[in-house]
């Protein structure tokens, strides 16, 4: 599918990703025992000697880590190999301790953990900029691999411009965290397309368990870009999604005007400036290409045997599409509400914590949908589409709370004003829903006798609504509306019709 | 009587634990032997002497208590000056490692010290591990204690001739193509490349991680045995150690005798050698013979690809281990302060010795895109082919025996600048570490000239034991006590 947008390029338009995601959730880094969280230590204090890579030290593969790509691996359907195998990708930067990085390559041989996959996405509703024409169209792209590799450390500049630099630091506390690089074929024709297939993917991953996207640098992505079935620019140092498909735009923009003026556009790989918004021209990828990859002696080869994959599968948590489905055909929830608790993982979960204190799936939904998010939005909605700000936890609400008030409309028959006025009393005081009731005295007057004693009292005050209501149906409603106003619209109205009319026909 | 130094280790190691003499006096014995000795040698690189003292005391205060020591109690032990002793610099030789000290200990030494041994020093090398003679060190050439003219063989000279000139009576070499054989060759010790994946490479600088090795270096089996016990085993460490603990045994003449061991003669091999390496090894199969042992003539057919295979790999694989060596985090005394990265890389690797950049930009064009199928793939497609021939003829018999080295020893400088002649010495060691089996190098006499000659038999992976029984029948025919340097 084509998704059209502002700056149609046309069919010619290819893009292609290249995606890097920390596995955060490991405990310890792809070859030793030092943290993968490195963003709490001192500069090179969550270092050893093998993620220094001091002579003689060899590198000792994080098992879970194999299993953790694995996940992903089988989430974008891709095959996963009976053998893995590691291989050095050589070349010297000063962010590599060892001037080589481990990693999986597939030129010689299927060494990588993950081959040939495809994911589906839906167009995004809430994405109401796009234009989308057929939101419910789905967009497929393939994977070409996944494979497991080392991060390398992190060199921080004295200034931006590297030729203006008197000195740089560098920081080794990342060097050999588990990094897992998602490559697709160029099956993107638009950067929208982009933009949400990010998100979606990003959401996996919270999904999977395997990385926390909020970290800074968890999930980081590199691009590729061809406009009219010319030569592949890359694009790297992209430091966000916004600047992914900012960065699309520029290189679009820039090839179609070199092509204008007839310009070839050469293959290389460009940075992303993100002060001046534009690409600039890195090195040119004739002369990058000389890596002199081959297998890493230190690892042997992985046999990860037939049963791995099937043993992988049952271990995983449930993914996105599989919950979408499962809240339609078992909770009964229309697909719109679903899309929208499934689309963040940490919504679904809040929604699956509720379900535990009270078992009404539509009705908490509802809540959640429709009140809560509703709260979230007004408060900063950007948070949550985004996933580096705090969404949920901007909002003191427990899942209990929401529960709560699920429980309080469907059992005791509260009605929606007063419902809405305990939640948000509920949601600014963080008390319970069912407290806030008791304490506020505005539990719904439930009793008849006291409704009939109300009714009695408007009656006796205006006795012509009794002559009224003999020609006039609508004085019931009328009677109604002034029991609301005494009660504060602590009574339910169906009762309170029958005692209306009760009353007036034992007059 | 025979002086303390003289004798083999697990001899004064049941003195000390008899309490017939002490560690300390020991330990003293050995460095003042050392002291006086070794400026002709060169074996060692660095010492240390203060710490085996202290060692040496707490040992004997194990023993007075009553407290139970290890296989290596008060022994002192030398180091290859590429293994990694915690608080030691770790030069491998080169000045690129001047003054780096290794902060982690490698497993062969943590076992070594569990075992009561002591580290006495660290021992001069081919500079990295590269090369057959110890003259590619920038501490200068080890010499050979049978002649000082003479190489002492390499790259673990400082190993071999330390042994041999009764400055220590053990020692740690490493071997990735012939590295602890061949001077074990040359100065008339016991050395034994361990089949690959049996001893922890952890701590080890990498020279070519797939074919090297540690193993222990004595001047008899009776002492190698012990060290090889305390180092070798699996290792969480190393992931291509492999799960199998198996305590070596010396065994008596008589029990091996009735194990009849088949012994290959490579004939073709001992035929192109130098006549008197010939003779020699001849001699040996005679005495084999002489016991009662199975002789058969075998033949590999691949040995003469075997050098080309060797080399591809090993080069290839130096070149991205040595590409971590950058002064940036560690190496010798400069800074990278002032220079751009490219430029201060280049300044810094500009440090390594001729025959170190020779290597590494060999290893570095077999890699580049385009050749890997050319010379990498195909080297390691003949290395497949040759663990293949060998275990056809491990099927047949349960040792090889050919030369060590083709040739006697030969002067310091003589063939330094001939690196296709230099390469072509290994061509009878490299075969053990293309097929992973494990590889004895024993004394097997002397030249007319007074030269030494080693024997060097051959098992399939993981038969070490075999090699140790008929090293220790080869030794009582005429043991190794005939032949010591007189220095």
């Amino acid at each position: 599918m084509i998704l059209n947008d502002r700056n149609k390029a046309g069919p010619e338009l290819k893009i292609g990703l290249e995606i890097h995601c920390q596995l955060t959730f490991l405990h310890t880094k792809l070859f030793c025992g030092c943290l993968s969280n490195y963003r709490n230590s001192a500069p090179n204090d969550n270092t050893c000697p093998i993620c220094l890579g001091l002579p003689g030290t060899l590198p000792l593969l994080n098992k879970r880590a194999v299993e953790f790509a694995s996940m992903i691996c089988l989430a974008f359907n891709c095959s996963i190999p009976e053998k893995i195998s590691f291989y050095r990708k050589n070349y010297f930067y000063p962010d590599l301790p060892k001037n080589y990085q481990t990693t999986q390559y597939n030129s010689y041989e299927l060494s990588s953990i993950g081959y040939e996959g495809s994911i589906e996405f839906v167009g995004d509703s809430k994405s109401k900029t796009d234009d989308l024409k057929n939101s419910e169209e789905r967009t497929k792209i393939r994977i070409t691999r996944v494979q497991l590799e080392e991060d390398p450390g992190k060199i921080t500049y004295e200034e931006d411009k590297s030729a203006a630099n008197n000195y740089s630091l560098i920081d080794y506390n990342r060097a050999g965290v588990s990094l897992v690089e998602i490559v697709t074929e160029p099956d993107f024709s638009s950067p929208i397309a982009v933009r949400i297939f990010l998100n979606e993917i990003v959401n996996l991953f919270e999904y999977l368990g395997v990385t926390d996207p909020s970290l800074e640098g968890s999930v980081r992505c590199d691009v590729n870009v061809s406009v009219g079935g010319g030569k592949k620019v890359e694009i790297k140092n992209i430091s966000s999604f916004k600047e992914v498909e900012k960065s699309i735009y520029y290189e679009i923009t820039r090839q179609k005007t070199l092509i204008m003026h007839n310009i070839d556009v050469k293959p290389e790989t460009r940075h992303w400036d993100e002060k001046r918004k534009v690409t600039v021209a890195a090195r040119s990828k004739e002369e990058e290409e000389e890596y002199r990859y081959f297998p890493e002696p230190d690892i042997p080869r992985i046999i990860l045997g037939s049963k791995f994959v099937s043993r992988v599968r049952t271990s995983m948590p449930e993914l996105p599409i599989e919950r979408l489905k499962r809240y339609i055909e078992v909770y009964k929830i229309t697909e719109h509400t679903a899309k929208i608790l499934v689309n963040d993982k940490r919504i679904s979960d809040f929604f699956e914590e509720s379900l535990v204190y009270h078992k009404s799936p539509i009705e908490i939904s509802n809540w959640i949908v429709n009140e809560l998010l509703t709260k979230i939005n007004e408060k900063d909605r950007q948070g949550l589409t985004d996933h580096n700000t705090k969404g949920l936890d901007i909002l003191t609400i427990s899942p209990k709370q929401v529960a709560e008030m699920a429980k309080l409309v469907e059992i005791k028959s509260l009605n929606r004003t007063t419902a809405r006025e305990i939640f948000d009393k509920s949601i600014e005081t963080g008390t319970s829903p069912l407290k806030l009731i008791e304490t506020l005295e505005i539990e719904n007057i439930s009793d008849e006798k006291s409704i009939v004693k109300v009714i009695q009292e408007i009656l006796s005050s205006q006795p012509q609504l009794i002559e009224q209501s003999k020609n006039n149906p609508n004085t019931i409603n009328y009677i109604l509306g002034l029991i609301m106003k005494e009660t504060k619209g602590r009574v339910n109205p169906q009762i309170a019709l029958r005692l209306i009319k009760e009353s007036l026909e034992d007059i | 009587m025979k002086r303390l130094y003289e004798l083999p280790a697990f001899v004064v190691s049941r003195k000390i634990k008899e309490q017939e003499v002490t560690a300390e006096e020991y330990i003293s014995i050995i460095i003042e032997r050392i002291k006086h000795i070794d400026l002709r040698i060169n074996s060692f690189i660095s010492h240390n002497f203060e710490n085996a003292i202290t060692k040496s005391r707490a040992i004997d205060k194990k023993i007075k208590e009553g407290t139970n020591t290890g296989l290596l109690a008060g022994i002192p032990v030398g180091i290859k000056d590429n293994i990694s002793v915690q608080g030691l610099k770790n030069t491998c030789a080169s000045r690129m490692l001047a003054e780096y000290v290794s902060p982690y200990n490698a497993t062969v030494v943590s076992r070594i010290e569990e075992q009561d041994g002591i580290v006495i020093g660290k021992l001069n090398m081919d500079e990295f591990g590269m090369g057959t003679t110890s003259e590619y060190s920038a501490f200068g050439p080890v010499r050979n204690p049978w002649n000082l003219e003479y190489v002492a063989g390499g790259s673990s000279g400082g190993s071999a001739a330390a042994v041999a000139s009764l400055q220590i009576p053990l020692s740690l070499g490493s071997d990735t193509g012939g590295s602890i054989r061949c001077p074990s060759s040359f100065c008339s010790v016991v050395g034994i490349k361990p089949t690959y994946g049996s001893v922890s490479r952890n701590g080890l600088i990498s020279y070519s991680n797939s074919l090297e090795q540690i193993g222990p270096i004595a001047r008899t089996i009776y002492d190698l045995v012990p060290l090889l016990n305390s180092i070798s085993g699996f290792d969480p460490k190393d992931n291509t150690t492999i799960n199998r603990k198996s305590e070596y045994q010396t065994n008596n003449v008589d029990n091996i005798l009735k194990k009849r061991y088949k012994i290959g003669v490579l004939n073709e091999l001992i035929d192109e050698s130098e006549s008197e390496v010939a003779k020699n090894t001849r001699k040996k199969v005679k005495e084999l013979e002489n016991y009662g042992c199975e002789i058969e003539d075998a033949r590999i057919s691949l040995s003469h690809y075997a050098l080309a295979s060797y080399y591809v790999i090993a080069t290839a694989e130096a070149s991205s281990n040595l590409s971590r060596y950058d002064n940036l985090r560690y190496g010798y005394e400069g800074s990278p302060e002032g220079y751009e990265w490219n430029s201060y890389f280049a300044e810094s690797r500009s440090r390594f010795g001729d025959e170190v950049k020779l290597r590494i930009l060999l290893g570095s064009y077999v890699l580049s895109a385009g050749y890997f199928g050319k010379y990498y793939a195909k080297a390691q497609k003949l290395r497949s082919k040759i663990r293949k021939e060998f275990d056809n003829l491990f099927n047949k018999c349960d040792i090889l025996l050919l030369p060590t080295m083709p040739v006697l020893p030969f002067k310091i400088g003589e063939k330094s600048s001939q690196p296709i002649e230099h390469y072509n010495l290994d061509v009878y060691t490299i075969l053990a570490n293309l097929a992973g089996i494990p590889a004895i190098s024993i004394p097997g006499g002397l030249s007319e000239k007074g030269f030494p000659i080693g024997v060097q038999l051959l098992a399939n992976g993981f038969n070490e034991q075999k090699l140790i029984d008929v090293a220790v029948l080869l030794e009582n025919v005429e043991g190794f006590k005939t032949w010591i340097p007189k220095i």
